[in-house]
């Protein structure tokens, strides 16, 4: 260790006063977004999987995607897989544990109230979604992708993807030991891979399977986007209320059973 | 901003239960500007549950909490940049670089110290790129402590400042801790450790079960109190020595060889007991006299031991 009395005293006389909200958020939502750069376990989850997905069955026929061209069909599905990794994946665990270590206990003692802190964690959200989405189209581009539509309904359909997800990420973490947390989020975000219609079309399951797994959050965000990006529709409406009532439903019960500490 | 000597916090009669545990059972106390109020007392005798209500994590379930003049419980910002906290552990995500984190906190402050200046203070200069869950506890505990301050506040809470440091970062702690009080701030801190509360504290305030069993500084609670200590061989008879001393003096051996008089010790009774001494051929070894220590007040009031 420096020797500690080396260093000048600072001058520790009381001159309290928070900066205005707008600034700590800026502040809080820069190093979240930080965090989450160099978390290499994060970026597996947010850029990796996604970018593999993608280039291994755009490239390959190893699955059986229908008719048209395969990444027209991949890509608005590995859109949808990366918003759920980021909303709601990875901000389950790094909430989950943020509670657990007392981080969010200590963070509600600073002058950043807790509202700003999940706007901050809610811009470092979609600020990670645009990285995602860059690279995604980047390389679905590079892979001959054709989208097709009109850009707002894409951005309303990932909005609402995002306000789902995070409401269930931030219930689950509110609500469950981290490890739970950890071992639920992953499990979830396999198991909605799996059957959610992101690479595998659910036009493979029994009619009334599907029906039931239309309904899932991924299923309306990967197919919203299809419909605009793949076949250019204008509103993909049943999409769009399917995720309207996930967000709604998530984000009134993670406000109503999210415990700080 | 209020005078020195206004008190930073008014707790009156605060009751806390979990369940069927009381942690809380009618604690009254102060702490002034410009002071270190020491809470003293064993685990689970409810300092922390006291701090937490004062930061407002918890609300007590009867009784009155002024904060600054305020209640913690309102939770408002400007409540909390007048206020500094430093948990018993943890609060900071395991990785967030030592620097990172503190710059974040700082940034929240209209006027806040330097963070490297901070850093240099309490000799985590290099260590300001570690993640937080790579530094030794002691470092955690410094780091955690340069949060609090950071933002300038008139009142800290201190959770355990000094648990698990070196001496030399002990030091360092007590420094800055020093510098605070000189600066006008209020400080309040919880600490098993007695040398903590006699170097530090204006008002040690002890706590068991919930309450406050005494109050008052260092010299207060020790009192005019003194004892006489000394070895001797094993076994001498005191009660020859005891029909020669004041009424009310007390003398024992405990452990054999190791002799202690308590009473109100004047150099009268010093006499008395140096020529009772010579009367047996005994040559009194490490004959000391003693103000009693927090320690011994304690256990008095507790019938426990602070560490046990």
């Amino acid at each position: 260790m420096t020797a500690p009395t080396s260093a000048p005293a600072p001058d520790l006389s009381p001159a309290p006063g928070a900066v205005p909200l707008p600034r700590m958020i800026a502040a809080q939502a820069g190093y979240e977004l930080r965090a989450t750069l160099r978390n290499g376990e994060q970026l597996l989850l947010t850029l990796v999987i996604p970018v593999v997905l993608l280039t291994l069955f755009s490239a390959t026929s190893l699955l059986d995607l229908g008719p048209g061209r395969r990444v027209d069909f991949l890509a608005p599905g590995v859109l949808a897989l990366a918003v759920m990794s980021t909303a709601f994946t990875g901000q389950a665990i790094g909430t989950g544990f943020e509670r657990r270590y007392g981080v969010l206990k200590r963070l509600g003692a600073t002058p950043l109230p807790r509202a700003g802190l999940i706007a901050a964690k809610t811009a470092a959200v979609v600020l990670v979604e645009a990285v995602q989405a860059v690279v995604i189209a980047a390389v679905a581009l590079a892979l001959g992708w054709h989208p097709h539509g009109n850009p707002l309904p894409v951005v309303a359909l990932l909005l609402l993807g995002t306000a789902a997800f995070s409401g269930f990420g931030l219930l689950m973490a509110g609500t469950l030991r981290a490890e739970a947390t950890l071992a639920a989020a992953n499990l979830v975000y396999v198991l909605l891979l799996a059957v959610g219609g992101v690479v595998f079309p659910l036009e493979k399951f029994p009619a009334g399977v599907r029906s039931a797994l239309e309904l899932l959050p991924i299923s309306a965000l990967a197919d919203g986007l299809r419909q605009v990006l793949q076949h250019g529709a204008a509103l993909p409406g049943k999409p769009l209320l399917v995720l309207a009532a996930w967000a709604v439903a998530g984000l009134a019960l993670a406000a109503r059973f999210f415990r700080w500490e | 901003m209020a005078p020195p000597g206004d008190p930073a916090v008014e707790l009156d009669a605060l009751v806390k239960r979990y369940g069927a545990a009381t942690a809380l059972d009618g604690l009254t106390l102060r702490a002034a500007r410009g002071e270190v109020t020491a809470l003293l007392g064993p685990n689970g005798a409810g300092k922390t549950t006291a701090i937490e209500i004062c930061e407002g994590y918890r609300r007590a379930d009867a009784g009155t909490v002024r904060v600054l003049g305020a209640d913690p419980a309102a939770g408002g910002r400007d409540l909390k940049a007048r206020v500094g906290v430093m948990p018993q552990s943890g609060g900071v995500p395991g990785t967030a670089r030592a620097g990172e984190f503190l710059r974040l906190v700082a940034s929240f402050h209209r006027a806040p110290l330097d963070p490297a200046a901070l850093l240099a203070r309490l000799g985590l200069t290099e260590h300001a790129r570690t993640p937080f869950r790579r530094l030794s506890g002691g470092q955690q505990q410094r780091l955690s402590l340069a949060v609090a301050v950071v933002g300038r506040p008139e009142l800290v809470f201190l959770d355990e400042p000094t648990t698990g440091l070196d001496p030399q970062a002990r030091h360092a702690t007590w420094e800055l801790v020093e510098g605070l009080r000189a600066a006008g701030v209020a400080v309040v801190l919880t600490t098993h450790h007695m040398e903590e509360a006699e170097r530090l504290a204006d008002r040690v305030v002890i706590v068991d079960h919930g309450r406050v069993v005494a109050e008052g500084s260092p010299a207060e609670l020790t009192g005019a109190e003194r004892q006489l200590r000394f070895r001797a061989r094993p076994g001498l008879g005191l009660e020859e020595l005891l029909t020669a001393l004041p009424a009310g003096s007390a003398a024992k051996e405990s452990p054999a060889g190791h002799y202690l008089v308590e009473g109100d010790v004047r150099p009268e009774l010093l006499a008395t007991v140096t020529a009772w001494c010579a009367s047996h051929g005994v040559l009194a070894e490490d004959l000391r006299i003693e103000r009693r220590t927090l320690e011994d007040v304690f256990l008095e009031l507790t019938g426990r031991e602070l560490r046990g």
